[in-house]
């Protein structure tokens, strides 16, 4: 099972060596009882397949759509969720906490 | 991230060597600063705080935000002493994260039914050091008071430059032991490294409370740097 983040940006090397799209999302900062630490990771593939977690859950779907976009488009994007967020409330982050979530591609 | 920045972090990682990746979140450029490279970075002193946290974390620096993604090896805890204190450390180590070694070759102590669920190194540590290895990252305790085990251990301890060097023994104990060492050819500079008596001044009796103190001094050797 892959559960640190040592093996999670290690799979994302492996992934774009074997010619896969590649995105890295890290949680750069968060507020209240945001469910990760920051600096956790998720990587997603160009097929929507990933790995890791930055909210234990609550975002994780929405982050990997963004990806998508990030990796067709190429440039890094900053994502906030929040409950404050009515897209947040939407994909679940109701813990009461609000997170930023730095994108980018691997080029 | 470029591919051949993600490959060097993977790398250090590989051979247990700290770096902090720097990325401008407004610009979106990033470099990989290694903990060998990093006393002569322009922001050494922000980086060098960021990684004694074992952290990442968003700083700001000249106007500009950045990202700091901190990437330490995990400590290594490494024991010389099969004992009772030892068997108090290990759970206990375990929560803080640390990936604790006991090395001591004395058969009936180091058995897997008294240290169940960690490495055990029934060998002398002579022969075990050079294997395990000390770097930066590890803790060295000497715990077994037989000099015959833990002399030769904490030679190859000072020898190494493992974050914190730890002996159990009265100051009476202690004072022979740093005359042996000054004997083998160390100096006092050398042998100041060594906390003795070991662990903070917290009034330990039992070996929980031991192993606590002594795990504590660990922690703060890591987090505040030494002198803790």
């Amino acid at each position: 099972m892959l559960v640190n983040e040592d093996d999670i940006l290690r799979q994302a090397e492996k992934w774009k060596r074997e010619g896969r799209e590649v995105a890295i999302a890290t949680v750069v900062e968060t507020w209240g009882s945001a469910p990760r630490p920051v600096g956790s990771h998720l990587v997603i593939d160009g097929e929507g397949n990933f790995l890791g977690s930055v909210s234990g859950g609550c975002v994780e779907g929405s982050v990997v759509t963004e990806a998508l976009e990030v990796i067709e488009e190429g440039v890094p994007r900053m994502l906030e969720f929040g409950v404050a967020d009515e897209t947040a409330w939407k994909v679940g982050l109701s813990c009461g906490g609000r997170i930023k979530v730095y994108l980018e591609p691997l080029d | 991230m470029k591919l051949d920045t993600l490959a060097a972090m993977n790398a250090e990682r590989a051979v247990r060597r700290a770096c902090v990746l720097v990325s401008d979140l407004d610009s979106g450029e990033q470099r990989l600063v290694t903990e060998a490279a990093l006393a002569e970075d322009p922001l050494a002193p922000l980086l060098a705080a960021q990684l004694r946290s074992g952290k990442s974390g968003m700083v700001e620096s000249g106007g500009r935000r950045l990202f700091l993604t901190v990437q330490a090896p995990p400590v290594r805890l490494v024991i010389t002493g099969a004992v009772h204190i030892s068997q108090a450390i290990v759970p206990m180590a375990r929560q803080l994260g640390f990936d604790a070694v006991i090395i001591d070759p004395r058969t009936a102590f180091a058995t897997p039914e008294r240290f169940p669920n960690v490495r055990l190194v029934p060998e002398w540590p002579d022969e075990a050091l050079p294997r395990i290895g000390l770097d930066r990252y590890t803790a060295f305790v000497a715990l077994t008071h037989d000099p015959k085990i833990d002399d030769p251990a904490l030679s190859a301890a000072l020898r190494s430059d493992c974050f914190y060097i730890g002996a159990l023994g009265s100051r009476k104990t202690h004072a022979k032991r740093v005359e042996r060492l000054m004997q083998a050819g160390f100096t006092e500079v050398d042998l100041a490294r060594i906390h003795a008596p070991i662990g903070l001044p917290i009034g330990a009796v039992s070996p929980a409370e031991i192993a606590l103190s002594i795990l504590a001094e660990v922690v703060a050797s890591l987090r505040k740097g030494d002198g803790a």
